[in-house]
C-alpha cells in the first residue's frame, strides 16, 4: 500500500507538469480550433531564453529572467498570433497546424543551435526540499507545480467566467461572428488568449526546468505527453487539460510501476485511443456541434 | 608562339593542381549534429575541431594542413549511409564517426567496401565482431568495460544483489545486454531490471521500482542528462544504496547537472578529462577554453580519432588511405610517440582498443580517481 | 472538377496531338523517368544514392498527399506505415526468403489493412480525431519495433538487407537498383495518376472542396476517405518495401513520430493536392539537406523555414508557386482555386 502511494504520488506531481503544459493546447484550441504541434516547444523555450539572456548580457537571475520571457511573450505570443496565426488562419485550420510543426522545429533547432546542445542547469525559485507524505516522498518544487496548476486552471475559470474581458473572451472563442455583431473587438480578444498561452508557456517553463533542465529537445517528451493528456481531459475546456494531465500522470507512473518498463508509454497512448472510441470529445469535454 | 602558350597552360594546370592537392588532406566527419544523438555528436565534433586546430597549429600531418568537413547524419542510418558515401566519394582520408552504434552499423560497409579506415565512437559490442577490417573504435567496448564493473561490484562494493537501470537505446541495450551475464558469473543477482526512454524527463516511478527492489547497488547506465534525472530523482525517494555507472554516470556533466545527488556515485571510467594523467587535464583545459563548457567522453574520442589517423599516416610516412587502416591494426600508440593519443593505446585486430582504466567516485562535486586498472591484455 | 495538377501543363498539352488520355502530368512523369534512368552518370554512387531515396521518400509523401492533399485527412503515421512496410520486406527477403516482389505487395497489402482498420474507428468520429489516432498509432509502431528484439533486431536494426534481381539480372550496384527504383516510382505514380483521374478520385477532390455538397450528391464521404487514407499508407508501405533494400540496413529511428511530422512538412511544401508535388517536397526534404550540407544542421530551419513561408505566402506548396509562375508567364488567369 505504501509502495502503491509513492507511485501515485509521483504519477500527480508528474501529471501536473503536464496538466501545465496542456493548458495551452485547449487554449489555442478554443480560440483558433487548431493544435499547437509546438505546444512543447513553448514550454521548452523560455527557460532557454533566460539562460542566453543571462548568459549575453551577464545580466543576474532576476533580470536575465524578465529579459527571457519578456522576449519570449513578445515573440511567440503577440509575434506568434500576428505573423503566423493571422495570415493561415484564412487558408483554413490545416495549414496553421502544420506551420505549428514547422515552428516546432525551427524553434527546436534554433535553442540548440543558437544556445546549447547540452542539457543545462536552471535555477529554481522554490527550495528544492523532499517533503513526506503519508510515507511517500514529494519535493516542495511538485508541491508548488501542483499548486499553480490547480490555481492558474481555477483563476482562468474565473476570469472565463466572472469577468466582462473573460466573458467577450469565450464569446469569440465560441462564435467569433456574432460577437464582431455584439461590439466585442474580436482580434483584441484572440490577440489576448495567444498572449495568455505565451504567459502560462513561460510559467511551466520557469517551475518544470529546475526538474527536467533546460534542453532543446524537452519539448518532445513534454508535448506528446501534455497532447495526450489534452485529448483524454477534453480539448475544449481548460479543466480538461488538469483532470487529463492529472490521468496522464498517474497512469504513466502505474505503468512504470506494475507494467513493462519497455511499454510504458504505450500505456498512455491506448487510454488515449480507449477516450477516442468511448468519449471522443474527452473527460471533461463538452459535445461539439458541428460548423455547417 | 600558340604552342607555347599551350604548353605553358598545361604545365601550369599539371602544376598547380597536385600543388594544391598536396597543401591539404581532407578528412570528413560523419555525426549526429541533430536527432538523438545531437549531444554526444556535437562533442564529438568539438574534440575533431579541436584536435585539427592543433595539427594545423603545429604544421599539419606530414606538413600538410587538415581540411575537416562535418556532415550531419541526423541520427538517421540511411541519412549516415549517404553521407559516409559521400564523404568517400569527395576523396575524404579517412571516415570520422558516426557515435551512435545505430547509424554505424549501417554505414560501415560502405567504408569497408572503399577500405577507408573508419574511426567511430560506438562502444555496442556487436560492432567489431562483423570481422569489418576497416572499423576502429575510439574507447573501450562494452564487452570490455563490464566485466571491470562486475568484479568492482563483487569484490569493492560486495553487492549481492544488483538493480540495472539502463536507457532503451544501442548504447544503454548493449551495455544492459553486457552486464547481465557478467553479473551472473560474478555470482550477483539481479534485483530489477529497468528500461527507461532516450529523452525521459521524470524518473521518480523509475526510482520508487529501484527503491522497492531493495537491491544492494544499484547499476546506471544512461546517458549524461538522463543520469543526472535519475541521480535527483533517486535523492528525493531517498535511495541510499551505492549508484555504480561506467564512464558516463561519472562525467562532468552529470556532476554538474545532478549537483549533491551526484556524490557518492562510484565505477568505472573509460576516459575522463578528470583521470589523473596530465595529457587528460590538458586536453580538458583547451575544450573548455575554446567552447566554454566541460568535455564529455566523446569530445575526448573525437580529438583521440584525429591522432590516431595522425599517427597511422606519420608511421607510413605517406597519405596511402588504405594503409591507415593496416598500420592501425593491431598496432600500439605509445605517448611518447604521439602524444595526442592522450594514453597508451593498442588497436586489437578487430577494432577494439585497448587502455589502462580507471575507478572513480564522486566526492564533493569532483570526479576523484581511487585506481588505475592495467590494460586487460599488457 | 479536375484536379488541380493539371492546370498547369494541360494547355501546353492540347496543343500536341496526343491521345486523349495524355496530359501534362503524365508526360511531366514520363520525361522525368527517361531523365532519371540517366541523370546518375557522372554522379558517382552518393549522387546515385540520394537520388534513390528522394525517389523512395517521393512515394511516401505520394501516399501522404493522397490522405492529406486530396481528402484533407491529417495523418501522423506515415512514417510508422513506411516502417512497417521496411520491416516487413526486410524480414520476408532475409529471413524468409521470399523474393522482394511478392515481399513488397505484402508490404502494401498489410499497410493498407492496417489502415482500414485504423481509419475506420477514427473517421467514425470525425475528421481530426484521425491524426490523435494515427500519432498513438505511429508510437506504440515504434515502440514495437524497438522492443521485439527476436523479430525486428531491436534497438540494434536488421542489416544485410537483400537486394532485388530483376528476371535474374542482379540489381546489387547503386545504378542498376537506382533504376530499378526509378521504374517502380513510375509506376507506382502512374497508377495514382490514373486513380485521380478516374470518376472514382474526381469524387476525392469533390470531397475536399466540399464534403457537405459531397455527402448530398450521394457520395460515401466516409468510404471514401477510408479508402484515400488506407491507399495513401499503401503507398507508404511501398516506399518501406524500397527504402529497405536501398539502405540495406534499418532501425526503428527514421519510423518515428517525428518523421512522420517531416513527411507531412514536404506534402505541404511541395504542394498538397498536386500530383507532382511530393516529389519537389521531397526534392526540398531530402535533397535540399544534402545541398546545404555546409549550413551544418541549420537547413532543419532553413527547410522549416521554407514551409513557413510557403503555408504563409502560397498554401499551395511549390507547385502552387510555379503555377502561378507559370500562369504570370502565359498570361492566362490562375486556376481556379
Amino acid at each position: 500500500m505504501a509502495e502503491f502511494l509513492a507511485y501515485l504520488i509521483a504519477g500527480i506531481a508528474t501529471g501536473a507538469i503536464y496538466a501545465l503544459a496542456a493548458i495551452g493546447f485547449t487554449l489555442v484550441w478554443q480560440t483558433s480550433q487548431t493544435i499547437n504541434f509546438a505546444q512543447g516547444e513553448f514550454v521548452m523555450l523560455p527557460a532557454v531564453l533566460v539562460l542566453l539572456a543571462i548568459k549575453l548580457f551577464g545580466a543576474p537571475i532576476w533580470l536575465g529572467a524578465l529579459i527571457g520571457i519578456a522576449a519570449f511573450i513578445l515573440i511567440f505570443g503577440v509575434g506568434f498570433k500576428l505573423t503566423v496565426v493571422d495570415p493561415m488562419i484564412r487558408h483554413g485550420v490545416l495549414p496553421l497546424a502544420i506551420a505549428t510543426m514547422a515552428l516546432s522545429i525551427i524553434m527546436k533547432e534554433g535553442a540548440k543551435d543558437g544556445f546549447s546542445a547540452e542539457a543545462q542547469k536552471f535555477p529554481s525559485f522554490v527550495p528544492t526540499e523532499t517533503i513526506s507524505v503519508f510515507g511517500a516522498a514529494i519535493s516542495l518544487q511538485h508541491v508548488a507545480i501542483i499548486a499553480v496548476a490547480f490555481g492558474v486552471i481555477g483563476l482562468l475559470q474565473w476570469f472565463v467566467g466572472g469577468t466582462r474581458l473573460g466573458r467577450q473572451m469565450q464569446a469569440t472563442a465560441q462564435n467569433p461572428t456574432v460577437a464582431r455583431i455584439l461590439g466585442i473587438p474580436v482580434e483584441r480578444m484572440v490577440l489576448l488568449t495567444f498572449v495568455i498561452n505565451a504567459a502560462l508557456a513561460v510559467v511551466a517553463s520557469v517551475l518544470i526546468s529546475p526538474i527536467y533542465l533546460a534542453k532543446f529537445s524537452n519539448g518532445e517528451v513534454i508535448g506528446l505527453f501534455a497532447f495526450i493528456a489534452a485529448i483524454v481531459g477534453g480539448f475544449n475546456q481548460v479543466r480538461g487539460a488538469l483532470v487529463g494531465g492529472l490521468i496522464v500522470g498517474i497512469v504513466d507512473s502505474m505503468a512504470a510501476a506494475y507494467i513493462s518498463t519497455s511499454y510504458r508509454l504505450a500505456v498512455p497512448l491506448v487510454l488515449l485511443v480507449i477516450v477516442i472510441l468511448v468519449k471522443p470529445e474527452g473527460l471533461m469535454g463538452r459535445k461539439e456541434e458541428r460548423r455547417v | 608562339m600558340k604552342m607555347h602558350w599551350i604548353i605553358a597552360a598545361a604545365l601550369g594546370t599539371a602544376v598547380s593542381l597536385p600543388a594544391l592537392a598536396q597543401d591539404k588532406v581532407k578528412l570528413v566527419d560523419v555525426v549526429e549534429l541533430s536527432g538523438a544523438g545531437a549531444t554526444a555528436g556535437t562533442n564529438w565534433k568539438n574534440g575533431i575541431d579541436l584536435a585539427v586546430a592543433d595539427i594545423n597549429a603545429k604544421g599539419g600531418i606530414l606538413g600538410k594542413q587538415i581540411e575537416i568537413v562535418h556532415y550531419d547524419t541526423q541520427t538517421n542510418p540511411g541519412n549516415t549511409r549517404a553521407a559516409v558515401q559521400r564523404a568517400i566519394d569527395e576523396g575524404t582520408y579517412a571516415v570520422l564517426g558516426p557515435v551512435f552504434s545505430g547509424p554505424i552499423g549501417a554505414s560501415m560497409q560502405i567504408a569497408q567496401r572503399a577500405e577507408i579506415a573508419q574511426l567511430v565512437g560506438g562502444e555496442a559490442a556487436g560492432l567489431t565482431k562483423q570481422g569489418n577490417q576497416y572499423l576502429f573504435r575510439t574507447s573501450l567496448s562494452q564487452t570490455a568495460a563490464m566485466p571491470k564493473i562486475a568484479k568492482y561490484l563483487k569484490d569493492t562494493v560486495k553487492a549481492g544483489s544488483v538493480a540495472v537501470v539502463w536507457v532503451n537505446n544501442d548504447f544503454g541495450k548493449g551495455g544492459r545486454d553486457a552486464i547481465i551475464p557478467e553479473l551472473e558469473k560474478a555470482g550477483i543477482k539481479l534485483a530489477v531490471d529497468v528500461a527507461t526512454e532516450q529523452g525521459q524527463a521524470d524518473f521518480a516511478a523509475d526510482a520508487i521500482k529501484v527503491k522497492n527492489s531493495n537491491a544492494d547497488a544499484v547499476f546506471v547506465y544512461l546517458n549524461e542528462e538522463e543520469s543526472a534525472r535519475f541521480l535527483r530523482a533517486a535523492k528525493q525517494q531517498g535511495i541510499t544504496k551505492p549508484m555504480v555507472g561506467e564512464t558516463t554516470l561519472l562525467g562532468a556533466k552529470v556532476i554538474e547537472l545532478a549537483g549533491d545527488a551526484a556524490n557518492g556515485v562510484k565505477g568505472h571510467v573509460g576516459l575522463s578529462i578528470d583521470a589523473p594523467i596530465p595529457a587528460f587535464q590538458e586536453f580538458g583545459k583547451k575544450f573548455q577554453a575554446k567552447y566554454n563548457y566541460v568535455s564529455d567522453h566523446n569530445g575526448m574520442k573525437g580529438y583521440m580519432a584525429v591522432y590516431m589517423v595522425k599517427w597511422a599516416t606519420e608511421k607510413q610516412k605517406k597519405f596511402d588511405k588504405k594503409g591507415v587502416a593496416d598500420t592501425l591494426r593491431g598496432a600500439t600508440i605509445k605517448t611518447s610517440e604521439e602524444p595526442g593519443i592522450l594514453i597508451e593505446t593498442t588497436i586489437e585486430k578487430n577494432g577494439d582498443l585497448d587502455r589502462e582504466s580507471f575507478l572513480a567516485e564522486v566526492k564533493d562535486g569532483k570526479q576523484v580517481i581511487t585506481a588505475t586498472l592495467p590494460k586487460i591484455n599488457p | 472538377m479536375t484536379a488541380p495538377a493539371t492546370h498547369s501543363a494541360a494547355p501546353a498539352a492540347r496543343r500536341l496531338p496526343l491521345p486523349g488520355f495524355v496530359d501534362g502530368t503524365l508526360l511531366t512523369l514520363v520525361a522525368a523517368a527517361v531523365i532519371l534512368w540517366f541523370a546518375p552518370s557522372g554522379m558517382g554512387r552518393y549522387g546515385t544514392y540520394v537520388l534513390s531515396l528522394w525517389l523512395v521518400m517521393s512515394v511516401a509523401v505520394m501516399g501522404l498527399n493522397l490522405t492529406l492533399g486530396y481528402a484533407g485527412l491529417k495523418s501522423l503515421a506515415q512514417a510508422a506505415f513506411m516502417g512497417i512496410g521496411a520491416y516487413a520486406t526486410a524480414l520476408l527477403t532475409s529471413k524468409v526468403g521470399l523474393n522482394w516482389y511478392a515481399s513488397f505487395a505484402v508490404s502494401g497489402l498489410i499497410t493498407f489493412a492496417v489502415g482500414l482498420v485504423l481509419g475506420f474507428p477514427a473517421l467514425r468520429v470525425k475528421a481530426h480525431y484521425l491524426a490523435f489516432v494515427t500519432l498513438a498509432f505511429s508510437t506504440l509502431i515504434w515502440l514495437v519495433l524497438r522492443n521485439e528484439q527476436w523479430l525486428t533486431g531491436g534497438v540494434f536494426g536488421l542489416s544485410n538487407i537483400p537486394r532485388p534481381s530483376f528476371f535474374g539480372l542482379k540489381l546489387d550496384g547503386a545504378l542498376a537498383f537506382h533504376r530499378f527504383v526509378v521504374v517502380v516510382t513510375f509506376l507506382l505514380a502512374v497508377v495514382l495518376w490514373w486513380m485521380i483521374r478516374s470518376p472514382w478520385g474526381r469524387a476525392f477532390t469533390a470531397l475536399r472542396e466540399n464534403p457537405i455538397r459531397a455527402a448530398s450528391l450521394g457520395i460515401d464521404t466516409r468510404m471514401y476517405t477510408l479508402l484515400a487514407f488506407a491507399i495513401g499508407s499503401a503507398y507508404a508501405g511501398f516506399a518501406g518495401a524500397l527504402y529497405a533494400p536501398l539502405v540495406e540496413f534499418i532501425d526503428p529511428s527514421p519510423f518515428s513520430l517525428s518523421q512522420s511530422f517531416f513527411l507531412l512538412l514536404m506534402v505541404v511544401a511541395g504542394g498538397a493536392g498536386y500530383l507532382l508535388g511530393p516529389f519537389i517536397g521531397a526534392l526540398l526534404g531530402v535533397v535540399l539537406p544534402e545541398w546545404l550540407r555546409f549550413a551544418g544542421s541549420l537547413y532543419l530551419i532553413i527547410f522549416a523555414g521554407i514551409v513557413m513561408l510557403l503555408l504563409i505566402a502560397c498554401p499551395q506548396g511549390m507547385s502552387g508557386l510555379l503555377e502561378r509562375g507559370w500562369a504570370k508567364l502565359t498570361g492566362k488567369k490562375e486556376g481556379a482555386r
